[in-house]
């Protein structure tokens, strides 16, 4: 004897801010799994993808890109107020993204460089994480982020469980695929030891190191692993930059750039311990 | 005892091969020596040594024929008896109720040629913990059931090799069918082989030998005298275990901890950590279930996580746990240390921590707790 529960499909929708695109492109570059997707929630705004546009309220919001402009405060607290579960996808919307190294800079001097009309342009100083604006459910991290760690925080949401996405370092996968460690076989610095796993250390995978791009691991050392950054040969200017490329608003990679900045204005040969 | 040329090498693994087995050896990939599938010498890596050291390894051109002129592989055997992802049972939904699907033991038993004895001690330890205890690991049995073992005597141990600190030895001790010394000297590049089996004795039959001479055997006690004096560190092991767990304590797991980076490193390509986690996953539509075994480590957060917290919530608590696990612990569970020596954690740990030296350091600290606790020669 079987039972079956009628289940309605959840209702998803898909929102892009300040972003690439990248992470909603892996969803339809998750092209084995997208049929099954679509079978399995009810894709209702996904203007990347589809014309058809439903109107909310949504079970499932995922949320692609930063907060950069006024605007984009109020849209955020609007797609909030229609969504049942709100998941934010990518660098951009979880850690700040690339243009967060904005918030180190004088942003006002970057529109006279870019626009040639920068009276036009409207922006905030910073670039900021979704969830400093809005109540996050969960995030998903990744620049961009894994297309099968996308379909399982989809399918765990539509089958009502816990997403099975690890917190460990990437060295966890990276061991696991087989792979020969690179910084020990080659030299090059490789931040996979304070990097979350997710991406199957994709980089380590072509003998690359490992650049971050899903934020700190559970258990990060960033200072322990700029210690031995520094005894591979990297220098403060260096070290500023890999802790600030994709997830620079995480508070253990700023606190670790900080570090390193000071020591480089200071011209210092030694940061602080 | 017999001796072989290297073109016995060849007719060794075609006489495996024939016999049904999936013959694993060491090859070059990606900057280093890996176990990988072989079908002859051509695969091996003639003339490749190595160089060792905390957090640093570098192949080197050793300018001679030597096919095992390396110390120790990236892994040993442990991702081939024991990998690293491991299906245990699928589910799949029917009109009437589900399947359930278990994996088949492998359909040829494997053959390793080129174990050291570190290697065979590892798979002694994970034997004793996976297979001899009251409920024995299947899948480890499956795997391991038929294994058939051609070690290799170090000729060149490396910087991080303690292998006899611990017990071991450059030249296999035990859990071999056969086993070679390579020699490459004046009388030329030929092996001495020692047979450890039944199944040995058999396979060698089939293999080109000649009686081996006196000077050969002399030259084998030499080259593994030579291996046994060039051991790159040393643990001194008097007193160990108590020692480990009288350690708890010490302020230098607050020294090593701010060295750590919690990356598992150490646990992963030790050949005798065996902690795994058991995952479940469902497909979109819930129509099929896998469960994999994939391998954990204790330096991981989740690894400790008991209803509602982390026990183990910082990495001082989970250095601690591996090294006196290692060390201690093993004794008291198993009747055996943890470590086989092979130096594998020293190497691949990309913070360069030393099991050895933290071992000294702790010695110290409780010899003197007044004496400076930085790690000689590791200080950050």
């Amino acid at each position: 004897m079987t039972t079956t529960a009628v289940r309605t499909k959840p209702t998803v929708a898909v929102w892009k801010f300040a972003s690439c695109d990248g992470c909603q492109l892996n969803l339809l570059n998750a092209e084995d799994e997208l049929l099954e997707v679509a079978d399995t929630v009810n894709i209702a705004y996904f203007p990347e993808a589809t014309r058809t546009m439903l109107p909310g309220p949504y079970d499932v919001s995922l949320v692609e890109g930063s907060i950069t402009t006024p605007e984009e405060i109020e849209r955020i607290k609007m797609v909030r107020e229609q969504s049942g579960v709100l998941i934010t996808i990518g660098a951009c919307a979880t850690h700040g993204g690339i243009q967060a190294l904005r918030n180190y800079a004088d942003v006002e001097e970057y529109t006279r460089y870019v626009y040639a009309h920068p009276e036009y342009i409207e922006t905030l100083e910073t670039s900021t994480p979704i969830s400093e604006h809005v109540k996050v459910d969960f995030e998903l991290r990744g620049c961009p982020v894994d297309k099968y760690q996308l379909v399982e925080v989809i399918a765990a949401f539509a089958q009502g469980r816990r997403p099975r996405i690890p917190t460990y370092s990437v060295c966890v996968e990276c061991k696991r695929a087989g792979n020969i460690c690179v910084p020990v076989v080659s030299g090059e610095p490789c931040l996979g030891p304070v990097t979350q796993a997710g991406c199957g250390a994709i980089c380590p995978s072509f003998n690359r190191g490992c650049y971050a791009c899903f934020g700190p691991q559970d258990s990060q050392n960033c200072h322990g692993m700029a210690d031995r950054l520094a005894a591979l040969g990297m220098t403060n200017d260096e070290m500023v930059r890999a802790y600030r490329t994709f997830n620079a608003t995480c508070e253990p990679f700023h606190a670790e750039s900080m570090r390193h900045e000071r020591a480089r204005k200071a011209g210092a040969e030694e940061v602080e311990a | 005892m017999r001796t072989m040329g290297l073109a016995a090498i060849d007719e060794l693994v075609a006489v495996l091969d024939g016999a049904g087995y999936e013959v694993f050896g060491p090859r070059v990939r990606d900057g280093a020596i890996v176990l990988a599938p072989i079908s002859g010498v051509a695969d091996l890596p003639r003339g490749v040594g190595d160089e060792q050291d905390a957090a640093r390894y570098r192949l080197r051109d050793r300018g001679d024929d030597r096919l095992f002129g390396y110390a120790a592989a990236a892994q040993g055997l442990k991702p081939v008896l024991f990998p690293s992802d491991e299906l245990l049972v699928r589910i799949r939904k029917t009109p009437i109720g589900f399947d359930l699907e278990e994996p088949e033991a492998p359909a040829r038993p494997r053959a390793f040629l080129g174990a050291r004895d570190c290697d065979l001690r590892a798979l002694a330890v994970h034997d004793t913990v996976l297979s001899s205890r009251e409920f024995a690991d299947k899948s480890y049995g499956q795997r391991r059931d038929g294994v058939f073992v051609v070690a290799v005597s170090c000729a060149d141990p490396c910087g991080t090799c303690f292998c006899v600190s611990q017990g071991g030895s450059p030249k296999p001790g035990d859990g071999y069918d056969l086993a070679l010394t390579e020699l490459v000297d004046d009388a030329g590049h030929r092996f001495v082989v020692e047979v450890g089996s039944e199944r040995g004795a058999e396979v060698l039959a089939q293999v080109t030998t000649a009686e081996a001479a006196e000077s050969d055997l002399a030259a084998v006690d030499a080259q593994v005298a030579e291996a046994t004096a060039s051991m790159g560190r040393t643990l001194d092991t008097e007193g160990l275990p108590e020692l480990m767990f009288a350690a708890a304590d010490s302020p230098h797991w607050d020294t090593v901890a701010a060295r750590c980076l919690a990356c598992t490193n150490c646990t992963l390509v030790c050949p005798t950590c065996f902690c795994t986690s058991v995952e479940d996953s469902t497909d979109l539509s819930m129509s099929t279930t896998e469960r994999h075994r994939v391998w954990d480590s204790c330096f991981g957060a989740r690894f400790s996580y008991i209803h509602g917290g982390v026990v183990r919530a910082s990495g001082k608590s989970r250095y601690r746990q591996w090294i006196t696990h290692k060390l201690a612990g093993y004794q008291q569970q198993f009747g055996l240390s943890g470590c086989v020596g092979c130096g594998r954690c020293i190497t691949w740990c990309p913070a360069a921590i030393d099991i050895t030296a933290e071992a000294a350091a702790l010695r110290a600290s409780l010899a003197d707790p007044e004496t400076d606790l930085e790690t000689a020669g590791e200080a950050r």
